[in-house]
């Protein structure tokens, strides 16, 4: 302690505290901040990796570039940061690889194996974080309760149905752009879609819906679609359709019977 | 087979009460003969003439769809809570379980879940109020196209008018009542409209809603709007139309026999009775059948109305379509003036376009009296084509009412055809203009094209598909006279000439008396029988024999024969 007392007003000291405090928070930032880049090569191999860089080069690298980095005069986001979900996602539903540069990408068949796929992700994923695929214990809705699937709906309509519509039929978007229906789809789907936001859909992040919420509106859908309806549905697009089977239905059988009624004459 | 049995002593009846014997009359009739003059008032009105024709049975549609809406609507009233306080709901239906709702919605589900035949009944009930609506709008259009609002029948054409307007609150308080996700949004569109009306509109939402939206007061008092208050005044339009109906008797379509001065028809009973109260079951029928096929309104799906909540798809029922169209399409106008806002964005196409509609339909019939200058009784129907500016008048608005439509679907016309949401816009802020007058021209041609047509008819006959080769190597179709039922149709309207302007002196420099007809007048008399193709003369008939069926013809003298027989006939019928 005599070392210290004497050398405290040493003219080195303040330096040396000032790089020894340095040190210490490089240090302890080091060990204390999330490592983004890293997590992914850790888990995935490095044959993996390479074997996406390669799938992406033939089949994405056109528009999104070599390195992911995006083309915005093809419309063509950065996919720096988007995450293996994004990519699993995109390619899972069909909708990547674009066949044309339309407005938006519209679901086809998937061509990629499991495994192509799966390292199509981890190498988008190598470029740099992002919501990785969920396990299965993060979007399944078993087991839960009638309120807690009552309350998925509460949130589907609060949070989805303004785009999607009231039972997930979809609706139209500004300048060509649809949501998409929401009928027929995996609970994987939809965690990944909203937690990645895919094309026109803002991102719904853990912070904001947690993954009990989206298990509950995701079980919500499933028991809504599970519902028997009652009668011919007309489309589920509300009361535009009602209206046209008014007039159609209703009006045209109505005169055909009124027509029928009148040429029958009683007596001339 | 109770029925005939029921109303023929009645006949016998009312000779006996014509002598005032002591003796009482027998049987039911007699019965009540005894007590009020019924028999005699039976019996004129049993025998009352019905023509015949399909589109005359529309406004029975509207009248036992609104027969249909009283029954299932008593239903309904039995089990529905009008009542905006909120509780959790228990019901059966589990994935709206704990979820906070009105007590309306929570009756609503009810009523579809609970209450046996509920789902049903509230099937049939909006199913029918679509077909209530829709009818009305079909059969004012025929009487529209037909000219029966012509004079003595203007204030049927108003009440009808009313009727409809009446209608559309009808439904729409109606629509409103579940409290449901949809019907709170249209309920929210309507406080907008309120509030749009300038100076007062605040004013006059806070006292609709009983402060600010949604309030807890406005589905109580839909509700009484909906199952009191206008179906009252539905009721009290519907008696004075029939009585006006019964009044002024039906017109019927042109045909011999056929004046402004008769009615010709079937009776009433048995023949029309067993027609119409057939009819009443036809529709009552189609209208179960559309209930139990055709899912409307699932209110289940939509969730209660939570003011933080939308959904994709928000539209009002087809009648108020119009109007949703116009505030979707509407560029976003606005003016701020000493502190006020004027949202001419939702006041012009809400309240004025309404206005607009009411207003023009009711004054039609006194603005086509004006322009034509008739004011003579009509009995006998118009057929279209021989009123083509009317015709025309109304395709360009059924047309410009249609556009209105389509855009109130913007969003499904985009989603289903794969088009744009805004390219749909554009199209359609142009096309409420320019497709009406499109329109327009269109149908003025057809109607001057089949005029042309009826014309060709009269002067040469029908075709008879025969080709006769001359000796001389000419080749002619034969053509069959008309039956002389067809040549009176076709030749028995009036075409009367456009207005002349009057002359403010006479020969003499005195001052005419009487009304004068000025310029514009003129103008719109003369665009409105512009174009009419004249009608065959009886010398254009005669004359027509000439070169009628053979080329080497013209030189004797053609017998007229049952062709100018009959044309003369209509011509001097339709005088």
């Amino acid at each position: 302690m005599r070392f210290l007392t004497s050398s405290r007003r040493h003219k080195a000291a303040r330096p040396i505290l000032v790089a020894l405090a340095l040190v210490l928070i490089g240090g302890l930032y080091a060990a204390v901040s999330p490592a983004t880049n890293s997590s992914a090569d850790d888990t995935t191999t490095t044959a993996q990796i390479a074997q996406g860089r390669q799938l992406f080069a033939v089949s994405c690298a056109s528009c999104h570039g070599l390195n992911g980095e995006g083309l915005a005069a093809e419309g063509a986001p950065s996919l720096v940061g988007v995450g293996a979900a994004a990519v699993d996602f995109q390619v899972r539903s069909g909708r990547m690889p674009m066949a044309n540069p339309l407005v938006q990408a519209p679901r086809k068949e998937n061509t990629f194996t499991d495994e192509e796929r799966a390292a199509l992700a981890a190498f988008v994923a190598s470029l740099g974080g992002g919501p990785s695929i969920p396990t299965e214990d993060q979007y399944t809705p078993e087991g839960l309760s009638e309120e807690a699937i009552a309350k998925g709906g509460d949130l589907f309509r609060t949070n989805c149905s303004a785009c999607h519509n009231f039972q997930g039929s979809g609706g139209a978007l500004p300048n060509g752009k649809v949501a998409p229906p929401l009928i027929g789809l995996e609970a994987i789907d939809i965690y990944e879609a909203m937690r990645t936001g895919p094309g026109q859909m803002p991102i719904f992040n853990g912070a904001a819906i947690p993954d009990t919420d989206v298990q509950a509106m995701v079980g919500y859908l499933d028991e809504l679609h599970a519902q028997p309806s009652a009668g011919l549905t007309l489309g589920g697009l509300g009361p535009v359709s009602e209206g046209l089977w008014a007039w159609i239905a209703g009006m045209g059988s109505l005169v055909l019977f009124a027509m029928w009624i009148t040429s029958k004459a009683a007596r001339k | 087979m109770a029925r005939p049995a029921q109303v023929s002593p009645e006949v016998p009846a009312a000779q006996a009460l014509s002598a005032p014997a002591a003796a009482p009359a027998a049987g039911v009739g007699g019965w009540f003969d005894d007590r009020a003059p019924v028999s005699g008032f039976a019996k004129k009105a049993l025998r009352k003439a019905f023509p015949d024709h399909w589109s005359f049975l529309l406004g029975e549609v509207a009248l036992y769809s609104f027969i249909i809406l009283l029954l299932t609507g008593v239903f309904l009233t039995v089990w529905f809570k009008p009542s905006m306080a909120e509780v959790e709901y228990a019901g059966t239906y589990q994935l709206l379980h704990g979820v906070p709702m009105s007590e309306a919605f929570a009756s609503t589900l009810a009523i579809s879940f609970d209450i046996r035949g509920g789902l049903l009944v509230r099937q049939i009930h909006h199913w029918a109020a679509m077909l209530f609506v829709a009818s009305m709008t079909v059969h004012m259009l025929r009487v529209f196209f037909t000219g029966a609002f012509r004079k003595p029948r203007e204030v049927n054409w108003l009440i009808g008018v009313g009727l409809l307007s009446m209608g559309l609150v009808e439904g729409f308080a109606g629509y409103s009542l579940p409290d449901d996700l949809l019907s709170g949004t249209g309920l929210r569109f309507v406080d907008g409209l309120v509030r749009s009306i300038p100076i007062i509109g605040t004013w006059a939402e806070f006292f609709i809603f009983n402060g600010e939206f949604p309030g807890d007061l406005v589905i109580p008092r839909l509700y009484m709007v909906h199952i009191l208050l206008v179906p009252g005044l539905l009721l009290g339009l519907i008696s004075a139309h029939m009585a006006l109906l019964v009044y002024h008797k039906h017109t019927h379509f042109p045909g011999p026999g056929r004046k402004d001065t008769n009615v010709v028809g079937g009776p009433l009973f048995p023949v029309y009775v067993a027609k119409a109260g057939g009819f009443f079951f036809i529709v009552f029928g189609v209208t179960i059948l559309m209930g139990a096929l055709m899912q409307i309104n699932p209110v289940w799906l939509f969730g209660p109305y939570n003011p933080a909540q939308v959904t994709a798809g928000s539209q009002p029922d087809w009648y108020m379509g119009f109007v949703e169209g116009a505030i979707r399409i509407i560029p976003n106008w606005e003016t701020h003036l000493l502190g006020t806002t004027w949202s001419w964005n939702i006041f012009l196409p809400g309240v004025g376009l309404m206005g607009l509609l009411f207003t023009g339909l009711g004054l039609y019939p006194f603005i086509e009296q004006w322009i034509t200058g008739d004011t003579a009784e009509h009995h006998v129907l118009d057929r279209p084509r021989n009123v083509p500016t009317r015709t025309a008048l109304g395709v360009a608005g059924m047309t410009c009412y249609a556009m209105f439509w389509l855009s109130g679907g913007n969003d499904i016309l985009a989603t289903q055809f794969g088009v744009s949401l805004n390219d749909v816009t554009q199209v359609m802020r142009v096309a409420v203009f320019v497709a009406p007058v499109i329109a327009f021209i269109v149908t003025k041609r057809l109607c001057l094209s089949l005029q042309r047509k009826d014309r060709e008819r009269v002067l040469h006959g029908s075709e008879s598909g025969i080709l006769v080769r001359t000796p001389d190597g000419g080749y002619t179709e034969a053509h069959v006279p008309l039956e002389q039922e067809e040549a009176f149709i076709l030749t028995q309207h009036h075409q009367p000439a456009a207005l002349e302007p009057s002359v403010g002196t006479d020969a003499r420099g005195v001052r005419r008396r009487g009304k004068r007809v000025g310029g514009l007048r003129v103008r719109l008399s003369q665009w409105y029988a512009d174009g009419a193709i004249a009608k065959p003369t009886a010398a254009d008939i005669a004359d027509a024999g000439h070169h009628g069926e053979a080329a080497d013809a013209v030189e004797t003298t053609p017998p007229a024969g049952e062709l100018s027989g009959a044309a003369s006939s209509g011509k001097g019928e339709g005088h």
